[in-house]
């Protein structure tokens, strides 16, 4: 098989755009025995929110794999989406035919015109009969496919070991299925396989990656964002529903609670303890992502924390922080290099926004020399000491407003500054 | 008198002149103020750019709002050809386009690119396959208008760029497609275009803004720079009423496209049967063409004069494009098409609109009659 190389058109066709199907293959989890049927039934869950915005795509799933029969839907756009669902190994388009031997040798021959193999491609034909009742068998299949398009062909020599070109043919009751490309999928576990955690999200660029990794690996992640209006602004708050909804494009739909982080955070300013800022903002963000978890049965939570990259990444820093919570705190960033995770963020689409310049919470208030290395008891002592601080964190709980977002829907969270009232939807 | 010139300019809708009124009473702030009132104006850009998208089938982000479509044309090719002249600094377009596209390409030619201009055959149209003989390595941009402004011939703009893309994918393709939204068809996707100008006043919305559609992943070089206005692609303060309004106008054209072509197409065959019906006449225009163009010429007589003498008899017509019409020249379009100078100086636009009923090309045709008639004694003298 032919793997697909987005770059790689120049010369040589694809057959995605006049694909007829897509066949979806699972991953890794397929060894699993006992989870099998969970596992798969979430794929297809998946793959169906993913199809809503095409109503002519018809889902049909067999033994290790899922068809999708596109009825004139765009299967290049389709396959883009899905190569995105976690579980999905790869994807090939296919050409349906009539399962006649004269169909069959038709429809491989245009498949064949539309790939357009370079002069001296290797090629091989491999047949399987799930049909049995037809004809011919697969192994004079090869021969009776093969024969016609090489004459036609002459610049393709067969290679039966390693072909540059593999046109594959199943040959079944009601159609026969023809492919010859793989497109790879983002593979992992299926969403939500392996339970559900709350994904710390700011505006930044490591965040929204974090979440991404989390959910290929079987995590169903709701987003908290905290944010401290009227010291950050709208736009900023906008910008983080807008990374949930890029996280969407990869759930179909994704939950996104906005705490209000006002108080909490001005009530850390005027202590005398500046550099401790930053340490007392992070365990704050954590003791209420952990209340939200609870409400929510969420079973950890999920940052972007990378070692080193910043003050509060020390590990003197993430071992005092860290303890705010009882919660196992999963950092799938941890160990990376900044510039592996910006390369991700492009690949999950998020990397636009996150540059966008909003200032987040995390950025306010930044003292001028934040400590690398914080003192568990003065801070201990600090929260413990500081008036009304538990209401704090219980109100911010309690005025938590949460929105589902959709990879193609509206949907965002009431306006801070009631901007719309004065626009009519007639004038437009 | 009747107005036959909607190709130049058409009435707006009573709707878009109401939206302008209104908010340009209630919006004045500045969209880039970060107070409530500017936020407000903000959103009303953004909700027109998302129901512009929609017309199109495209994403909002996708849309860049301009000051008409001569500027949309000009940041479309020299935008394009200024970004990507690291790749090549060669551009193909026709000898049809309207100024602001060619003029453009005349403009980089002095700058040291290298233009193709295509001839159309005699029926006007453009061959793909000629286009696609045309296309090079280092070709960065083909430009091809979607209807022609003078004579209304419909170019196979899907059959283009699928032959261009299949020469070189890189090459970009910007389609003017001022005279076809809302009486044609529309697909970007399939047509594999990367860059389309709109002008909303041709479609019944107000002057002073045009729209581009800029292809996700195309980048183009700002020629106006000053702010980080249209994400940095068109600096100034947003005209925000007309942006509205234009809006307004590009969805209902957009919805009410297939009504209006059910009551033009009538009109425009009977107008063609009868101009072909006179012997002193040349009709340029057929029934392959847009629904809302008539051409024809009077090969020896002056089309200022011919009208002139119909604006006489209560009918404002055109001699070709509004853009060009005060000069006293032979149309470039014509000659391109393989007419005589006699023939491409006496050109005579007629464009049709939503008002215009049977009783209205009637009264027209007769007015025309009375033309030449009045006007015989004088042929060829001019």
């Amino acid at each position: 098989m032919r793997t697909h190389e987005p770059d790689a058109v120049a010369g040589r066709g694809t057959s995605i755009e006049y694909a007829d199907m897509l066949l979806l293959r699972f991953g890794e989890f397929t060894l699993k025995g006992k989870n099998r049927a969970r596992f798969e039934k979430t794929v297809l869950r998946h793959v169906k929110e993913m199809i809503k915005p095409y109503p002519r795509a018809v889902l049909g799933k067999e033994f290790g794999r899922i068809y999708v029969q596109l009825n004139g839907e765009p299967a290049a756009e389709l396959a883009g989406a899905l190569k995105n669902v976690f579980g999905i190994a790869s994807i090939s388009p296919v050409k349906v035919s009539q399962s006649t031997l004269e169909d069959i040798i038709s429809v491989s021959r245009r498949l064949l015109e539309i790939l357009s193999p370079a002069e001296g491609s290797t090629f091989k034909v491999n047949v399987r009969r799930v049909w049995k009742e037809f004809p011919h068998g697969s192994i004079e299949m090869n021969k009776l496919v093969s024969t016609p398009l090489l004459q036609g062909y002459p610049g393709l020599t067969v290679d039966m070991r390693s072909p540059q070109l593999e046109l594959k043919i199943e040959i079944r009751h009601d159609h026969t299925y023809i492919f010859c490309e793989n497109i790879a999928g983002v593979g992992g576990f299926p969403l939500g396989t392996n339970g559900k955690a709350m994904l710390l999200l700011s505006g930044g660029i490591d965040s929204p990656v974090a979440g991404w990794s989390s959910m290929r690996r079987g995590l169903e992640v709701e987003c908290v964002h905290f944010y401290s209006y009227p010291y950050t602004s709208e736009l900023a708050r906008q910008k983080v529903v807008d990374l949930a909804r890029v996280l969407s494009r990869y759930a179909g739909v994704i939950k996104l609670h906005l705490v209000p982080f006002t108080e909490v955070q001005t009530s850390f300013t005027g202590l005398g303890q500046d550099n401790l800022m930053i340490t007392l903002m992070r365990r704050a963000m954590l003791k209420i992502a952990a209340r939200l978890a609870e409400r929510e049965g969420a079973l950890a939570l999920v940052t972007g924390e990378s070692l080193g990259q910043v003050a509060s990444q020390t590990l003197p820093s993430m071992n005092v922080i860290g303890r705010a919570t009882q919660l196992p705190l999963l950092r799938p960033l941890v160990m990376m290099d900044k510039s592996d995770i910006v390369e991700l963020s492009k690949k999950i689409g998020s990397y636009e926004l996150s540059i966008l310049p909003y200032e987040d919470c995390c950025t306010l208030f930044v003292p001028k020399s934040p400590t690398t290395n914080p003192n568990l008891r003065i801070v201990d002592k600090i929260e413990a000491t500081l008036p009304g601080y538990e209401d704090l964190l219980a109100a911010a709980v309690d005025r938590t407003e949460t929105v589902q977002i959709t990879p193609y829907g509206g949907e965002k969270p009431a306006d801070l500054v009631p901007a719309e009232a004065g626009i009519k939807e007639e004038w437009f | 008198m009747i107005y036959w010139d909607y190709a130049a300019a058409a009435p707006p809708y009573d709707e878009v002149v109401q939206t302008m009124e209104q908010i340009m009473k209630l919006h004045y702030a500045n969209p880039s103020s970060m107070h409530r009132a500017g936020l407000e104006a903000g959103r009303l850009i953004s909700r027109s750019r998302e129901v512009c998208a929609a017309a199109l089938s495209v994403q909002p982000e996708e849309i860049v709002f301009t000051s008409g479509a001569t500027e949309s044309n000009n940041l479309a090719i020299k935008g394009a050809a200024l970004q990507y002249q690291g790749r090549g600094r060669h551009i193909i377009t026709t000898e049809l386009e309207h100024p602001s596209v060619y003029e453009s390409c005349v403009q980089l030619q002095k700058l040291g690119f290298e233009v193709t201009f295509i001839a159309p055959e005699s029926s006007g149209v453009i061959d793909p396959f000629r286009i696609a003989e045309a296309v090079r390595r280092d070709t960065i941009l083909v430009s091809v208008m979607h209807v022609n402004n003078e004579v209304g011939t419909v170019q196979p703009v899907g059959a283009i760029g699928t032959a261009i893309k299949a020469v070189n994918p890189r090459t970009l393709f910007h389609v003017d497609g001022v005279q076809g939204y809302g009486k044609l068809p529309v697909s970007l996707k399939e047509w594999g275009a990367d860059l389309y100008s709109l002008s909303p006043h041709k479609v019944r919305g107000p002057r002073g803004v045009g729209l581009l559609y800029v292809k996700k992943g195309v980048e183009l070089f700002p020629l106006l720079t000053g702010g980080s206005h249209e994400s940095g692609q068109r600096a100034g303060t947003e005209n925000v009423p007309a942006i509205v309004a234009s809006a307004k106008a590009v969805r209902m054209s957009g919805e009410q496209r297939v009504e209006l072509c059910g009551r033009l197409l009538p009109l425009r065959n009977r107008l063609l049967h009868f101009l072909r019906g006179i012997p002193e006449f040349v009709v340029n225009s057929n029934e392959e063409g847009a629904p809302h163009i008539v051409h024809f010429s009077y090969p020896g007589m002056k089309g200022e004069v011919m009208a002139r003498k119909l604006e006489e008899l209560g009918m404002m017509v055109s001699t070709r494009s509004a853009c060009s019409s005060r000069l006293a020249e032979p149309s470039r379009i014509l000659l391109s098409m393989g007419r005589d100078i006699p023939a491409a100086l006496g050109g005579i636009r007629i464009s049709l609109g939503d008002s215009h009923t049977e009783a209205d090309v009637a009264a027209l045709e007769q007015a025309v009659v009375a033309a030449v008639k009045a006007l015989k004694v004088a042929e060829g003298g001019m």
